[in-house]
Protein backbone atom coordinates (compact mmCIF):
# COMPACT_ATOMS: atom_id res chain seq x y z
CA UNK A 1 0.00 0.00 0.00
CA UNK A 2 1.20 3.53 0.61
CA UNK A 3 4.93 3.06 0.90
CA UNK A 4 7.72 5.57 1.26
CA UNK A 5 7.62 6.78 -2.32
CA UNK A 6 5.01 9.46 -2.54
CA UNK A 7 6.41 10.89 -5.76
CA UNK A 8 4.98 8.66 -8.48
CA UNK A 9 1.67 10.47 -8.44
CA UNK A 10 3.36 13.39 -10.09
CA UNK A 11 6.72 12.33 -11.48
CA UNK A 12 5.33 9.31 -13.31
CA UNK A 13 4.98 11.45 -16.35
CA UNK A 14 3.30 9.03 -18.72
CA UNK A 15 -0.22 9.68 -17.51
CA UNK A 16 -1.68 12.62 -19.35
CA UNK A 17 -2.87 15.78 -17.68
CA UNK A 18 -2.48 16.85 -14.12
CA UNK A 19 -5.07 18.91 -12.40
CA UNK A 20 -4.49 20.28 -8.91
CA UNK A 21 -3.85 17.29 -6.65
CA UNK A 22 -4.67 17.33 -2.97
CA UNK A 23 -1.83 18.82 -0.98
CA UNK A 24 -1.22 21.82 -3.22
CA UNK A 25 -3.96 23.99 -1.74
CA UNK A 26 -4.58 25.16 1.78
CA UNK A 27 -7.89 24.32 3.40
CA UNK A 28 -9.31 27.88 3.07
CA UNK A 29 -8.40 28.07 -0.61
CA UNK A 30 -9.84 24.62 -1.32
CA UNK A 31 -13.01 25.53 0.57
CA UNK A 32 -13.29 28.85 -1.27
CA UNK A 33 -12.98 26.93 -4.53
CA UNK A 34 -15.92 24.76 -3.54
CA UNK A 35 -18.03 27.74 -2.52
CA UNK A 36 -17.25 29.74 -5.65
CA UNK A 37 -17.95 26.77 -7.90
CA UNK A 38 -21.18 25.95 -6.07
CA UNK A 39 -22.41 29.50 -6.56
CA UNK A 40 -21.47 29.44 -10.24
CA UNK A 41 -23.20 26.09 -10.76
CA UNK A 42 -26.32 27.33 -8.99
CA UNK A 43 -26.45 30.38 -11.25
CA UNK A 44 -25.77 28.20 -14.29
CA UNK A 45 -28.63 25.87 -13.42
CA UNK A 46 -30.91 28.82 -12.89
CA UNK A 47 -30.03 30.40 -16.20
CA UNK A 48 -30.23 27.23 -18.27
CA UNK A 49 -33.31 26.02 -16.45
CA UNK A 50 -35.21 28.89 -17.91
CA UNK A 51 -33.69 29.05 -21.32
CA UNK A 52 -31.88 25.95 -22.50
CA UNK A 53 -32.96 25.24 -26.05
CA UNK A 54 -33.61 21.63 -26.90
CA UNK A 55 -30.90 21.53 -29.54
CA UNK A 56 -28.42 22.42 -26.82
CA UNK A 57 -29.02 19.04 -25.16
CA UNK A 58 -27.18 16.84 -27.66
CA UNK A 59 -24.58 19.56 -28.13
CA UNK A 60 -23.84 19.47 -24.39
CA UNK A 61 -23.18 15.75 -24.74
CA UNK A 62 -20.98 16.25 -27.77
CA UNK A 63 -19.05 19.07 -26.11
CA UNK A 64 -18.53 17.10 -22.91
CA UNK A 65 -17.32 14.04 -24.79
CA UNK A 66 -15.04 15.99 -27.10
CA UNK A 67 -13.55 18.16 -24.35
CA UNK A 68 -12.89 15.12 -22.16
CA UNK A 69 -11.10 13.35 -25.01
CA UNK A 70 -9.24 16.48 -26.06
CA UNK A 71 -8.01 16.99 -22.49
CA UNK A 72 -6.29 13.61 -22.73
CA UNK A 73 -4.37 14.69 -25.82
CA UNK A 74 -1.39 16.42 -24.28
CA UNK A 75 0.56 18.26 -26.93
CA UNK A 76 4.21 19.20 -26.58
CA UNK A 77 5.19 22.81 -25.99
CA UNK A 78 8.61 24.32 -25.45
CA UNK A 79 11.11 22.97 -22.96
CA UNK A 80 9.99 19.40 -22.29
CA UNK A 81 6.58 20.51 -21.18
CA UNK A 82 3.19 19.54 -22.50
CA UNK A 83 -0.17 21.20 -22.43
CA UNK A 84 -3.68 20.02 -22.83
CA UNK A 85 -6.89 21.62 -23.87
CA UNK A 86 -9.20 23.04 -21.22
CA UNK A 87 -12.22 23.51 -23.47
CA UNK A 88 -14.11 26.15 -21.54
CA UNK A 89 -13.79 28.67 -24.37
CA UNK A 90 -15.08 26.23 -26.98
CA UNK A 91 -18.00 25.27 -24.79
CA UNK A 92 -18.82 28.91 -24.06
CA UNK A 93 -18.66 29.91 -27.72
CA UNK A 94 -21.02 27.09 -28.70
CA UNK A 95 -23.29 26.83 -25.67
CA UNK A 96 -22.97 30.09 -23.82
CA UNK A 97 -21.37 30.48 -20.39
CA UNK A 98 -24.03 28.75 -18.30
CA UNK A 99 -24.39 25.48 -20.17
CA UNK A 100 -20.61 25.59 -20.62
CA UNK A 101 -20.10 25.76 -16.86
CA UNK A 102 -22.29 22.67 -16.45
CA UNK A 103 -20.42 20.76 -19.15
CA UNK A 104 -17.02 21.72 -17.75
CA UNK A 105 -18.08 20.84 -14.21
CA UNK A 106 -19.17 17.41 -15.43
CA UNK A 107 -15.85 16.84 -17.18
CA UNK A 108 -13.65 17.99 -14.29
CA UNK A 109 -15.72 16.18 -11.66
CA UNK A 110 -15.59 12.94 -13.65
CA UNK A 111 -11.83 13.29 -14.04
CA UNK A 112 -11.44 13.58 -10.28
CA UNK A 113 -13.88 10.86 -9.27
CA UNK A 114 -13.25 8.21 -11.91
CA UNK A 115 -9.72 8.97 -13.08
CA UNK A 116 -8.11 10.46 -9.95
CA UNK A 117 -6.98 13.40 -12.07
CA UNK A 118 -7.14 16.23 -9.59
CA UNK A 119 -7.74 15.69 -5.88
CA UNK A 120 -11.21 15.46 -4.39
CA UNK A 121 -10.31 18.17 -1.89
CA UNK A 122 -9.12 20.37 -4.74
CA UNK A 123 -12.11 19.57 -6.94
CA UNK A 124 -13.89 22.84 -6.19
CA UNK A 125 -10.78 24.79 -7.13
CA UNK A 126 -10.26 22.70 -10.26
CA UNK A 127 -13.84 23.27 -11.37
CA UNK A 128 -13.52 26.96 -10.64
CA UNK A 129 -10.19 27.35 -12.44
CA UNK A 130 -10.74 25.16 -15.50
CA UNK A 131 -14.50 25.34 -15.83
CA UNK A 132 -16.04 28.45 -14.34
CA UNK A 133 -13.20 30.86 -15.13
CA UNK A 134 -12.71 29.67 -18.70
CA UNK A 135 -16.43 29.55 -19.50
CA UNK A 136 -17.16 33.01 -18.12
CA UNK A 137 -14.02 34.60 -19.56
CA UNK A 138 -14.63 32.83 -22.86
CA UNK A 139 -18.18 34.11 -23.18
CA UNK A 140 -17.19 37.61 -22.08
CA UNK A 141 -14.30 38.00 -24.48
CA UNK A 142 -16.21 36.39 -27.31
CA UNK A 143 -18.95 38.95 -26.79
CA UNK A 144 -16.34 41.71 -26.83
CA UNK A 145 -14.93 40.40 -30.10
CA UNK A 146 -18.34 40.17 -31.64
CA UNK A 147 -17.68 42.90 -34.22
CA UNK A 148 -14.81 40.80 -35.52
CA UNK A 149 -16.78 37.57 -35.31
CA UNK A 150 -19.70 39.03 -37.18
CA UNK A 151 -17.59 40.18 -40.09
CA UNK A 152 -16.87 36.82 -41.69
CA UNK A 153 -16.19 33.15 -41.09
CA UNK A 154 -12.52 34.01 -40.86
CA UNK A 155 -13.38 36.59 -38.24
CA UNK A 156 -15.25 34.02 -36.17
CA UNK A 157 -12.35 31.62 -36.33
CA UNK A 158 -9.85 34.33 -35.43
CA UNK A 159 -12.01 35.46 -32.52
CA UNK A 160 -12.30 31.86 -31.32
CA UNK A 161 -8.52 31.48 -31.38
CA UNK A 162 -7.93 34.70 -29.47
CA UNK A 163 -10.59 33.97 -26.88
CA UNK A 164 -9.33 30.43 -26.29
CA UNK A 165 -5.76 31.68 -25.83
CA UNK A 166 -6.92 34.28 -23.33
CA UNK A 167 -8.91 31.79 -21.26
CA UNK A 168 -5.86 29.57 -20.78
CA UNK A 169 -3.70 32.51 -19.73
CA UNK A 170 -6.37 33.75 -17.33
CA UNK A 171 -6.87 30.28 -15.86
CA UNK A 172 -3.12 30.00 -15.28
CA UNK A 173 -3.18 33.31 -13.40
CA UNK A 174 -6.09 32.10 -11.25
CA UNK A 175 -4.27 28.85 -10.52
CA UNK A 176 -1.10 30.75 -9.63
CA UNK A 177 -3.03 32.90 -7.18
CA UNK A 178 -4.61 29.81 -5.62
CA UNK A 179 -1.16 28.28 -5.14
CA UNK A 180 0.26 31.52 -3.78
CA UNK A 181 -2.62 32.08 -1.37
CA UNK A 182 -2.15 28.52 -0.19
CA UNK A 183 1.47 29.26 0.66
CA UNK A 184 2.60 26.58 -1.76
CA UNK A 185 4.79 28.88 -3.83
CA UNK A 186 5.41 32.64 -3.65
CA UNK A 187 3.38 34.62 -6.15
CA UNK A 188 6.53 36.20 -7.59
CA UNK A 189 7.79 32.74 -8.46
CA UNK A 190 4.73 30.79 -9.46
CA UNK A 191 2.95 33.48 -11.47
CA UNK A 192 5.72 34.17 -13.99
CA UNK A 193 6.47 30.45 -14.23
CA UNK A 194 2.85 29.53 -14.94
CA UNK A 195 2.40 32.41 -17.37
CA UNK A 196 5.61 31.53 -19.18
CA UNK A 197 4.30 28.05 -19.92
CA UNK A 198 0.66 28.84 -20.52
CA UNK A 199 1.17 31.57 -23.09
CA UNK A 200 2.39 28.68 -25.25
CA UNK A 201 -0.20 26.14 -24.13
CA UNK A 202 -2.82 28.75 -24.98
CA UNK A 203 -1.73 28.61 -28.62
CA UNK A 204 -2.64 24.92 -28.69
CA UNK A 205 -5.98 25.68 -27.07
CA UNK A 206 -6.55 28.42 -29.64
CA UNK A 207 -5.75 26.16 -32.58
CA UNK A 208 -7.99 23.32 -31.38
CA UNK A 209 -10.84 25.70 -30.55
CA UNK A 210 -10.58 27.49 -33.88
CA UNK A 211 -10.51 24.16 -35.71
CA UNK A 212 -13.55 22.88 -33.82
CA UNK A 213 -15.51 26.08 -34.45
CA UNK A 214 -14.59 25.98 -38.14
CA UNK A 215 -15.70 22.38 -38.33
CA UNK A 216 -19.03 23.15 -36.69
CA UNK A 217 -19.59 26.18 -38.89
CA UNK A 218 -18.86 24.10 -41.97
CA UNK A 219 -21.00 21.13 -41.00
CA UNK A 220 -23.77 22.27 -38.67
CA UNK A 221 -23.72 26.07 -38.43
CA UNK A 222 -27.19 25.96 -36.93
CA UNK A 223 -25.75 24.36 -33.82
CA UNK A 224 -23.22 26.98 -32.94
CA UNK A 225 -24.73 29.20 -30.33
CA UNK A 226 -27.91 27.34 -29.48
CA UNK A 227 -28.24 28.52 -25.91
CA UNK A 228 -30.08 31.80 -26.31
CA UNK A 229 -28.87 33.44 -23.12
CA UNK A 230 -25.48 34.18 -24.59
CA UNK A 231 -24.54 36.01 -27.67
CA UNK A 232 -24.97 33.19 -30.12
CA UNK A 233 -25.67 35.37 -33.11
CA UNK A 234 -22.04 36.29 -33.30
CA UNK A 235 -21.10 32.85 -34.43
CA UNK A 236 -24.09 31.80 -36.45
CA UNK A 237 -23.36 31.48 -40.11
CA UNK B 1 -37.50 11.62 -25.30
CA UNK B 2 -38.38 12.88 -28.71
CA UNK B 3 -35.53 15.34 -28.32
CA UNK B 4 -33.13 12.46 -27.97
CA UNK B 5 -34.58 10.64 -30.94
CA UNK B 6 -34.44 13.66 -33.20
CA UNK B 7 -30.88 14.49 -32.33
CA UNK B 8 -29.53 10.94 -32.07
CA UNK B 9 -27.52 11.17 -35.32
CA UNK B 10 -25.88 14.39 -34.18
CA UNK B 11 -25.07 12.94 -30.78
CA UNK B 12 -23.72 9.75 -32.34
CA UNK B 13 -21.54 11.70 -34.76
CA UNK B 14 -20.16 13.90 -32.01
CA UNK B 15 -19.45 11.00 -29.68
CA UNK B 16 -17.79 9.14 -32.57
CA UNK B 17 -15.46 12.10 -33.10
CA UNK B 18 -14.64 12.15 -29.40
CA UNK B 19 -13.97 8.40 -29.45
CA UNK B 20 -11.70 9.00 -32.45
CA UNK B 21 -9.72 11.50 -30.41
CA UNK B 22 -9.56 9.00 -27.54
CA UNK B 23 -8.12 6.45 -29.98
CA UNK B 24 -5.20 8.82 -30.58
CA UNK B 25 -4.61 9.47 -26.87
CA UNK B 26 -1.82 6.86 -26.48
CA UNK B 27 0.23 9.13 -28.69
CA UNK B 28 -0.33 12.16 -26.49
CA UNK B 29 2.80 13.85 -25.18
CA UNK B 30 4.09 12.20 -22.01
CA UNK B 31 5.92 15.30 -20.85
CA UNK B 32 4.72 16.95 -17.65
CA UNK B 33 1.97 19.47 -18.26
CA UNK B 34 2.12 23.15 -17.34
CA UNK B 35 1.24 22.82 -13.67
CA UNK B 36 3.25 19.64 -13.23
CA UNK B 37 6.36 21.20 -14.78
CA UNK B 38 6.12 24.32 -12.64
CA UNK B 39 5.56 22.18 -9.56
CA UNK B 40 8.68 20.15 -10.32
CA UNK B 41 10.86 23.14 -11.12
CA UNK B 42 9.82 25.07 -8.06
CA UNK B 43 9.89 22.06 -5.82
CA UNK B 44 6.38 21.71 -4.60
CA UNK B 45 5.44 18.65 -6.62
CA UNK B 46 6.21 16.44 -3.60
CA UNK B 47 3.33 18.05 -1.78
CA UNK B 48 0.92 16.11 -3.96
CA UNK B 49 -0.97 13.53 -1.96
CA UNK B 50 -1.91 10.17 -3.36
CA UNK B 51 -5.62 9.72 -3.84
CA UNK B 52 -7.08 7.24 -1.36
CA UNK B 53 -9.22 5.23 -3.72
CA UNK B 54 -8.34 4.81 -7.35
CA UNK B 55 -10.47 3.60 -10.20
CA UNK B 56 -8.88 4.39 -13.57
CA UNK B 57 -5.58 5.85 -12.46
CA UNK B 58 -3.43 7.76 -14.94
CA UNK B 59 -6.02 7.20 -17.65
CA UNK B 60 -5.15 3.53 -17.92
CA UNK B 61 -7.89 1.00 -17.62
CA UNK B 62 -6.89 -1.34 -14.79
CA UNK B 63 -5.98 -4.92 -15.54
CA UNK B 64 -5.07 -4.28 -19.16
CA UNK B 65 -1.42 -5.05 -19.84
CA UNK B 66 -1.00 -3.17 -23.08
CA UNK B 67 -0.61 0.48 -22.12
CA UNK B 68 -2.00 1.83 -25.35
CA UNK B 69 -5.07 -0.36 -25.18
CA UNK B 70 -5.53 0.55 -21.52
CA UNK B 71 -5.37 4.27 -22.36
CA UNK B 72 -7.82 3.99 -25.24
CA UNK B 73 -10.22 1.99 -23.07
CA UNK B 74 -10.00 4.58 -20.31
CA UNK B 75 -10.66 7.32 -22.81
CA UNK B 76 -13.63 5.50 -24.30
CA UNK B 77 -15.15 4.91 -20.87
CA UNK B 78 -14.70 8.58 -20.04
CA UNK B 79 -16.22 9.75 -23.32
CA UNK B 80 -19.30 7.58 -22.92
CA UNK B 81 -19.83 8.43 -19.26
CA UNK B 82 -19.43 12.16 -19.80
CA UNK B 83 -21.73 12.16 -22.82
CA UNK B 84 -24.39 10.36 -20.79
CA UNK B 85 -24.06 12.65 -17.80
CA UNK B 86 -24.17 15.87 -19.81
CA UNK B 87 -27.09 14.76 -21.97
CA UNK B 88 -29.10 13.75 -18.91
CA UNK B 89 -28.30 17.09 -17.28
CA UNK B 90 -29.33 18.92 -20.44
CA UNK B 91 -32.55 16.95 -20.77
CA UNK B 92 -33.56 17.73 -17.21
CA UNK B 93 -32.97 21.43 -17.76
CA UNK B 94 -34.54 21.62 -21.21
CA UNK B 95 -37.60 19.68 -20.14
CA UNK B 96 -38.16 22.01 -17.25
CA UNK B 97 -37.79 24.95 -19.61
CA UNK B 98 -40.60 23.54 -21.68
CA UNK B 99 -42.74 22.72 -18.67
CA UNK B 100 -42.60 26.38 -17.76
CA UNK B 101 -44.41 27.03 -20.98
CA UNK B 102 -41.76 28.87 -22.89
CA UNK B 103 -42.47 28.70 -26.58
CA UNK B 104 -39.90 26.67 -28.44
CA UNK B 105 -39.30 27.00 -32.09
CA UNK B 106 -39.47 23.83 -34.11
CA UNK B 107 -41.47 21.82 -31.63
CA UNK B 108 -44.11 21.09 -34.21
CA UNK B 109 -42.37 17.98 -35.42
CA UNK B 110 -43.63 14.83 -33.70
Amino acid sequence: MAVAVSFPAVSDAVGPAMHIPDGFLSLPVAAAGYVASAVAIAVAVRMTNRRLGERAVPLMGVMGAFIFAAQMMNFPVAGGTSGHMLGGALAAICLGPWAAILVMTSVVALQAVLFQDGGLGALGANVFTMGVTTALAGALFYALLRPLAERSTGGRVAASFAVAWLTVVIASVVLSLELALSGTSPVGVVLPAMLGVHVFIGIGEGLITAAAVSFLLATRPDLVGVAPNVTPEGVRA
Amino acid sequence: MSTLKRYAPLLAAGVAIALGVALLSPWASGSPDGLEKVAQEHEFSDRAEDPGVTFIRDYRFPGVENERVATVLAGAVGVLVIATVTVIAGMLLARRARAEGEPRSGTGAR
